[in-house]
């Protein structure tokens, strides 16, 4: 099994945002590798234990996400890929994903790629099935838990969790998998694990490494463009406190507030 | 074809899902601006029922392919069909409900039409003839307003409850078009065996009223008055983080960013904090009421209406109240 996980470098959850002149910026707080994909990571380690192999990690970001890619050689991948180049700065969905795929192509026989199910700062979802369409590969996105891998047969059987509910599948390998909570439990890195990945060496591939036309990424390929970012209006909604003598009392008033504002 | 907005009908079995007529309203905002009508594109197996629903909410043009192949939402067929039928009719954009299908399916589409998607509208305008798209981006603390740069049509998600259901008129037609699917069964790599449902319990999709509960109701059974309650209201039972991974209710119940996003009209918060990560499921519903022992939990600054009490008290007389009030 040779497994591809995507992953990308966010600001922490935590961070303090702030917007100047449609810029994001989060001070001195840390670099995280994105929630979702730590699940992804956790997956091609589970698979790999299992099946043999091996789990290689690519990220496409500023020369800083170097530190998402140790992260994931620190909890036991086998190797990792830094995508970076000036000219990949402003890329959209479609730009990471053709890039991704070039990647990916590069490596070589791949048999199943995992991603998280979406990246916390730009909040789309939209990579995995676009990367997908651009591998020709099978999409399977929003996987709550692989019940059975078999690579002789090369199919997968997954369980999808969609808004109905859960939808049980088999669909034929290559595959791009996106990957949710509920999947696993990441590891954390180990102490040796850490240590290993501080000396290992990661290459770096920039768009003509990869043979990705530089018109068709960065700000130049992208299809939509954003340019005003802002700070979300807060609303001014000063809490009114319900307050009695007993529970019921505290429950009358706050039904009458309720029913006046029509939303029971 | 040459209706500027078209509008892709989101369904389940053969049913249009709850959220997808909203965007129908959506699309209509933009027509008034943009001048035109409005084309859907139905998508399925035994949907002719939804053609004639779109009709009644004022659509003027159907396009239709109803095929047995198309029983299952699957994104390789059904992209197959959407990329062919837009590549032809090149409207200016296509705006579906933001579910997981739609997602994939426009994500999966928009590579062969070489055009640009933007996922979880919550505002859509006209300026200068070019269509505005306002998206909540890094988990709702800020806003982005997006627009195509190049590339038609521009695809477009509408996030559940961002618009309301359209009204229907009764009785209203239009033209409807058929069209072939474009692969074979042989050609689709994935097969759907089955479907898991929760049975009995309200999605919290969509769902207008959400009882929620956090590490605060101290147990699996601690959600027990929280479901009665929402059972009085007709309401959904959704969670924190520390409620879902103290495995005391499933992930599909977690609101936050790790989890769903929601936007009901009313939202009872019980026994959660109101961390930066729940808030970003749930600041933009309605009216958010909180029920928490400490007068100093975060989820107050976001709360219309809170109590400081024990939920264990308030939530069961609550539920009573509303029994009575409501007549159940
Ligand atoms: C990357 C990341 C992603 C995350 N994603 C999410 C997410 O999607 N959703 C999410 O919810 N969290 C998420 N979190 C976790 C989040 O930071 C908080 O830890 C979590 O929301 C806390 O849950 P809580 O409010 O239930 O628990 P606590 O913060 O422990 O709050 C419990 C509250 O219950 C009150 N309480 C206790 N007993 C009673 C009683 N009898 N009656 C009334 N009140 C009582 C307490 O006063 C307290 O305020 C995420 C964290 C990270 C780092
Ligand atoms: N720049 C990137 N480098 C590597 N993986 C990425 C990148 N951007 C997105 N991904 C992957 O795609 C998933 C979905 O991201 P997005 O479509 O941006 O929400 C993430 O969880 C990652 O696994």
């Amino acid at each position: 099994m040779n497994i591809v996980v995507c992953v990308k470098q966010v600001p922490d959850t935590a961070a303090k945002l702030q917007v100047v002149d449609s810029h994001v910026t989060w001070g001195d707080s840390p670099l995280i590798v994105n929630p979702w994909d730590e699940y992804a990571y956790e997956e091609a380690l589970l698979l790999k234990e299992k099946h043999g192999g091996r789990a290689v990690a690519i990220t496409m970001g500023p020369e800083s996400a170097i530190e998402a890619l140790k992260t994931c050689l620190a909890v036991g991948c086998d190797e990792a890929y830094l995508i970076t180049d000036p000219v990949l700065k402003g890329s959209d969905a479609p730009a990471t994903a053709l890039t991704l795929a070039k990647a990916i192509q590069k490596l070589g026989e791949v048999d199943l790629v995992l991603l998280g199910k979406q990246a916390i700062d730009g909040d789309t979802g939209l990579t995995p099935a676009m990367l997908g369409r651009h591998l020709g590969w099978t999409v399977l996105t929003q996987v709550i838990k692989i019940q059975d891998l078999d690579p002789a047969a090369r199919t997968i059987r997954v369980e999808r969790l969609l808004e109905e509910g859960r939808q049980v599948c088999t669909a034929r390998l290559p595959a791009v998998v996106s990957v949710i909570k509920g999947i696993n439990e990441p590891r954390y890195p180990s102490f040796m694990g850490i240590r290993k990945a501080s000396k290992a060496t990661i290459p770096t591939w920039g768009v003509n490494d990869l043979g990705v036309d530089p018109g068709r990424v960065g700000a130049a390929g992208a299809f939509v463009a954003w340019p005003e970012i802002y700070m979300m209006p807060v609303k001014e909604t000063k809490v009114e406190w319900i307050e009695g003598s007993t529970p019921q009392e505290i429950a009358a008033k706050l039904a009458d507030k309720l029913i006046a504002e029509k939303v029971i | 074809m040459a209706n500027p907005v078209w509008v892709y009908v989101d369904q389940f079995k053969g049913q249009a899902t709850p959220s997808a007529w909203e965007a129908v309203t959506a699309a209509k905002s933009l027509a008034e601006k943009l001048g035109g009508g409005i084309t859907a594109l139905v998508v399925g197996n035994g949907v002719e029922g939804i053609a004639q629903q779109a009709f009644e909410y004022g659509v003027e043009e159907v396009v239709l392919c109803d095929d047995p192949s198309l029983l299952d939402f699957r994104v390789e067929p059904y992209a197959a069909v959407f990329a062919k039928v837009l590549a032809e009719a090149r409207p200016k954009v296509v705006i579906g409900t933001a579910s997981t299908r739609v997602r994939d399916l426009f994500a999966y589409a928009s590579i062969d039409l070489e055009c640009g998607v933007i996922v979880d509208a919550t505002g859509l305008d006209v300026r200068d003839g070019s269509v505005i798209v306002t998206r909540p981006v890094y988990a709702g603390k800020l806003l982005c307003n997006e627009m195509a740069k190049k590339g038609e049509p521009l695809l477009i998600t509408v996030r559940v409850r961002a618009f309301p259901a359209p009204q229907g008129g009764v009785g209203k037609s239009g033209t409807l078009t058929r069209v072939a699917p474009v692969l074979t069964e042989d050609q689709v790599p994935t097969k759907v065996l089955d479907y898991v449902v929760e049975e009995g319990e309200v999605s919290l999709d969509g769902a207008a009223i959400i009882v929620s509960g956090g590490r605060g109701v101290n147990g699996p059974e601690g959600f027990e008055p929280l479901r009665a309650l929402a059972k009085v209201l007709g309401g959904a039972v959704g969670a924190s983080r520390a409620a879902v991974d103290a495995g005391w209710i499933p992930y599909s119940h977690q609101v936050g960013q790790t989890g769903k996003v929601v936007s009901p009209d009313l939202y009872i918060a019980c026994g959660i904090s109101g961390a930066v990560q729940h808030q970003a499921g749930m600041r933009t519903s309605k009216v958010i009421v909180a029920i928490n022992k400490d007068k100093d939990a975060p989820i107050f600054n976001l709360a219309k209406y809170g109590v400081v009490g024990d939920l264990f008290e308030i939530v069961p007389a609550l539920t009573e109240e509303f029994k009575r009030r409501l007549g159940k």
